[in-house]
């Protein structure tokens, strides 16, 4: 009898999880595959003094933003959060922390986190603040920089489908940072628009492997949010 | 007569050739994506996952799950490809990207760029562009001449840099400019906005730059 991934809801998934001062990574880009429902579990359990490792940081009433309306979030580690307004207004009172991470650079240590490689050397940041305090090594003559690799207490993602054993299946660009961060933690939990039995997912087209997830929960309803709506009109 | 945004976009368009796989950043740069002539087959790369973006969708077929680098609903065309963050920045890193088009706010006469900060003002971060143009071997930036006035193509930045000599060239809404950073000076300036004077460009940029002969 396999262990049994499936969880009734998104607090039940998260329980004994979360304690103050952990690290968290949570997937998305902009508001596209946030984990919403993770992250309001996380915002009722009160929990504070994160560090949350995600490229966005959400806007000012959804994504990551909740948890920075509540100052649950101590420290971000991000490369771009020009959407929320709350960001800067805490980032410039000096009541939140920031990493900037170069998004190239942010995907990358987290994969490297998730395979078990602790440093690498990349040319992005050279020369820059980013590089500050950092070895650098020259390599056939270009200059690098070195990055750590990231891992977490728990990663929180929003996949498409899952079968029962945890294989994933992400939507159109709703792909993103999740594969990454289901990695790079020994906690990875998942909130899911449709749940199957194994053998219904096409083995080929699985992007993140049943191994990497620990918990997961099917949503009952799914309100995807549009940050910028661009249309074009329909031909007369 | 100045370029306006959409004339900017237009000689960006130039720089992109039959078969190029192409980053565009925010602002104007998103303009160029107009201006590709349909005879040449070129492949728009974002960074959030996809290579091959179609144009916005129709009112109603909007998909949340479907954006650009800008958080925008776009669609998908039939050479689309889906991928994770890594793989994207593998193609920006790897240099398997022929050119980037993005915006700033300096530009030095060595080909440094700074575009992601203002202390103590502006907190938004660097997002993609740091990698940008350290995988991407051309580099193109738009960006109005002056901002307030002030010149914005200096001797040398003083706004934290994105990356050091990269860039390879300049459009403004008055000119173009060549970047080679292995001579000095190092910018060449190479067109001119229709009634736009060599003493006008100079009156608003401080670098030093030559002028490509039989320019006037």
């Amino acid at each position: 009898m396999a262990i049994n991934k499936i969880y009734p809801d998104a607090k039940t998934a998260l329980a004994g999880l979360l304690h103050d001062g952990m690290t968290i990574m949570s997937g998305g880009f902009g508001l596209c595959s946030v984990p919403q429902a993770l992250i309001d579990a996380i915002l009722e359990s009160g929990v504070k003094n994160l560090t949350l490792i995600s490229n966005n940081a959400g806007v000012d009433d959804a994504g990551l933003g909740v948890l920075l309306q509540t100052r649950q979030i101590k420290k971000m580690i991000s490369s771009y959060v020009g959407e929320n307004a709350t960001f800067a207004k805490q980032y410039l009172a000096g009541e939140l922390e920031i990493e900037f991470n170069p998004q190239g650079t942010l995907a990358e240590r987290i994969r490297a986190g998730g395979a078990g490689i602790p440093a690498f050397f990349t040319p992005t940041g050279y020369g820059t603040i980013i590089a500050e305090g950092k070895e650098t090594r020259e390599f056939d003559g270009r200059h690098y920089v070195m990055e750590r690799g990231l891992t977490a207490d728990l990663t929180i993602i929003h996949a498409w489908k899952a079968d029962t054993e945890g294989n994933l299946v992400y939507r159109k660009t709703a792909r993103n940072f999740s594969p990454m961060m289901a990695t790079a933690s020994k906690m990875t939990v998942v909130q899911v628009e449709h749940l199957v039995e194994p053998g219904e997912l096409d083995a080929d087209a699985i992007i993140t492997p049943g191994v990497f997830v620990k918990r997961i929960v099917k949503l009952n309803s799914i309100d995807k949010r549009i940050e910028q709506r661009t249309v074009r009109k329909r031909a007369a | 007569m100045p370029w306006t945004r959409d004339q900017m976009a237009a000689r960006a368009a130039l720089e992109i050739q039959d078969g190029f796989y192409v980053n565009l950043g925010i602002g104007i740069p998103t303009l160029v994506a107009n201006h590709i002539p349909a005879n040449i087959s070129v492949q728009l790369h974002s960074e959030n996952g996809m290579l091959g973006i179609g144009p916005f969708p129709y009112e109603g077929d909007e998909d949340a799950d479907l954006i650009n680098a800008g958080k925008q609903t776009v669609t998908q065309i039939p050479t689309t490809s889906f991928f994770d963050s890594a793989a994207s920045f593998a193609m920006v890193r790897g240099g398997h990207l022929d050119i980037t088009i993005l915006g700033a706010l300096q530009v030095a006469e060595n080909g440094d760029l700074a575009n992601w900060m203002i202390p103590g003002k502006m907190v938004k971060g660097m997002g993609g562009a740091m990698d940008m143009v350290a995988g991407i071997p051309r580099v193109v930036v738009i960006m109005e001449h002056t901002a307030k006035g002030e010149p914005k193509i200096l001797k040398q930045c003083n706004l934290p840099l994105t990356g050091k000599g990269v860039v390879s060239l300049i459009i403004t809404d008055l000119c173009v400019f060549e970047v080679n950073k292995d001579k000095s000076p190092g910018l060449t300036l190479t067109d001119l906005a229709p009634e736009v004077s060599v003493e006008q460009v100079r009156a608003q940029t401080e670098a030093a730059f030559d002028v490509r002969a039989g320019l006037s």
